[in-house]
């Protein structure tokens, strides 16, 4: 299907630390250009904790993060914006008391290239309307999915080949999810911008998904297509929260406890 | 006539007190640190000054030498920052207080050493200049004090809504976090605004030493602008300005027209007014993060 070389992120056997903690337990990877792949798993499963360390702001103890062909493991987050990777942080994370027009600008601030900056700003705004409208308000007064909105835009800024979304749907009610993620789709294919997607909401993710990893506790345990996860009873049952028949499951649940827990 | 005089030598006092209590600020926002130290910074900013254009010393040109002392001083601040502060990312703040007041020793003894204990007046072109109109007398060393004052003020608001540098020290004193996510390099963004409150508290210290002279103590002074910060909210440029207003007025007016000893505690008292009635200060800005 394809080389190596369309490969734009690969992380192998990624350990990393909250003090005696081990949240990332050998975790390896891989994200294809031009693809949105998804992580799924319940809280605490260490999905954000992955993230920050592809990101640079934690240190990994082991193990290595290659992005588009060069090792960027123990970075500063500034050398890999600059690189061409940006995290939207879990919780959205916005400037509140600068202006919105503010915060998207300092999405950019790794950049100097004025006009290309123009230019990406008012394409932000053609995908975010809303924040057009807002431009001069302080984003602290804006609505918790208009913040979101906010998030992935000013993300945007920075003109990423690659972009790491914690958990957009955080926090917003269904409608506003499927409009989300309906953009998140919209910036795959025409902005070319390759996504790994962190969610809680396995439905929405697996359903824009090409690809989804699935973590327990540090580590992945299931990785296929997309639409073969969303067909596996494992994912149905514990993450789309459908349920099979009565009698396996019974047996089918003790099994999957012990993997749980 | 006199309340003109009053006003006028209780602002001048009050903008000094106000650029020191801009120091605080710019560091309280930036890094959640108080300097303690602040008041010494603009000490030894006003001593460099003496240094670089009194006559015993090196005699430049008063117009180089400050801006010469508020490199200095800039490069003092960042230095500090980069040198000492910076590893100890992760200590508690009490260890950073603490080490802050452990500089202002440090610096009051410097300057005792190398421009010795008693006090030293500051040679200005404008040395001993009065204004007269209508029977007023106004010192032009205290008109120059205001005016520095509010165009330093304008400059640093076009600083910090115009410029990407400016905006980014903003971004990252309001979410450090987000700032390092998009890139902005935090560590260094703040070592700059240690250099920022350096230069403010080197044109503090020229502006205090020009109007009188100067001694290793007094930046003791920091102690009365560090309440103008309380007072202004310590989270706000403006409010930190203003409480040094404040204080600067209730000084000259309290010792003028109140029983003798009263313009001594007078600031602690509007400081303490200000906190039982509003508890955040004049100019609180709230900050909430929508889930
Ligand atoms: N700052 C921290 N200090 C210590 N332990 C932490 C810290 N942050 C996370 N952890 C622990 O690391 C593990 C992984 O946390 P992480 O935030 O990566 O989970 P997550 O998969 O993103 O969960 P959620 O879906 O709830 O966001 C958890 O057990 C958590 O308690
Ligand atoms: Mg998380």
């Amino acid at each position: 299907m394809s080389g190596a070389d369309d490969v734009i992120l690969r992380v192998d056997n990624l350990e990393s630390y909250y003090g005696p903690i081990m949240a990332i337990r050998g975790v390896s990877l891989e994200v294809r250009k031009g693809q949105i792949v998804t992580v799924l798993g319940a809280n605490g499963a260490g999905k954000t904790t992955l993230l920050k360390t592809i990101s640079g702001v934690m240190d990994p103890e082991k193990g290595i993060v290659v992005l588009e062909g060069k090792e960027i493991q123990g970075s500063e987050p500034n050398e890999i914006v600059y690189k061409g990777m940006v995290h939207v942080p879990e919780g959205r994370e916005i400037f509140p008391l600068l202006t919105v027009a503010e915060n998207i600008a300092m999405g950019a601030y790794t950049r100097s290239d004025k006009a290309e900056i123009a230019r990406d700003t008012e394409m932000v705004y053609s995908y975010f309307p809303i924040l057009k409208e807002r431009m001069a308000q302080a984003a602290g007064t804006l609505s918790g999915g208009q913040q979101q909105m906010l998030a992935i835009g000013r993300g945007l800024m920075a003109r990423p080949h690659l972009m790491l979304l914690d958990e957009p749907s955080l926090g917003l009610s269904p409608l506003l999810t499927e409009e989300i993620f309906g953009i998140i789709n919209r910036l795959n294919k025409e902005q070319s911008v390759t996504m790994m997607l962190v969610e809680q909401n396995a439905a929405v993710a697996l359903s824009v998904a090409d690809y989804g990893y699935v973590m327990e506790l540090g580590r992945i345990v299931m990785a296929d297509d997309a639409m073969t996860l969303a067909s596996s009873k494992d994912v149905q049952e514990f993450y789309l929260g459908i349920s099979e028949g009565e009698n396996q499951r019974g047996q089918r649940r003790w099994k999957q406890r012990k993997t749980w827990r | 006539m006199d309340f003109v005089q009053l006003v006028v030598s209780g602002l001048a006092n009050g903008c000094v007190y106000g650029l020191i209590a801009l120091g605080f600020v710019l560091i309280y926002k930036a890094t959640e640190a108080v300097n303690f130290a602040q008041g010494d910074f603009m000490m030894i900013g006003a001593f460099v000054c003496v240094g670089l254009t009194n006559a015993e010393y090196m005699g430049l040109s008063f117009w180089l030498a400050i801006p010469l002392a508020m490199l200095i001083m800039a490069a003092l601040g960042y230095a500090f920052d980069w040198g000492v502060l910076r590893h100890m990312s992760g200590q508690s703040q009490t260890s950073i207080v603490i080490l802050t007041i452990a500089l202002g020793f440090i610096l009051r003894f410097a300057a005792g050493t190398i421009w010795s204990h008693e006090p030293v007046s500051l040679e200005t072109p404008f040395a001993g200049q009065d204004l007269r109109f209508n029977g007023i007398v106004l010192g032009i060393d205290e008109i120059a004090i205001i005016v520095v004052t509010v165009v330093l003020t304008a400059l640093l608001f076009l600083f910090f809504s115009r410029t990407k540098l400016g905006v980014a020290m903003q971004a990252a004193s309001q979410n450090q976090l987000a700032a390092y996510y998009m890139g902005i390099p935090v560590k260094r963004i703040q070592s700059m605004v240690w250099a920022l409150s350096g230069a403010v508290a080197a044109v503090a210290g020229i502006l205090f030493a020009s109007k009188g002279a100067i001694d290793p103590s007094a930046g003791l002074l920091g102690i009365k602008a560090f309440a103008a910060a309380a007072i202004g909210g310590f989270g706000s440029l403006p409010g930190a300005l203003i409480g040094g207003l404040i204080i600067g007025l209730v000084e000259p007016f309290s010792s003028r027209y109140g029983p003798p000893g009263v313009s001594q505690i007078a600031p602690y008292a509007i400081l303490l007014l200000v906190l039982i009635f509003r508890p955040g200060g004049l100019f609180s800005q709230s900050q909430k993060k929508k889930v």
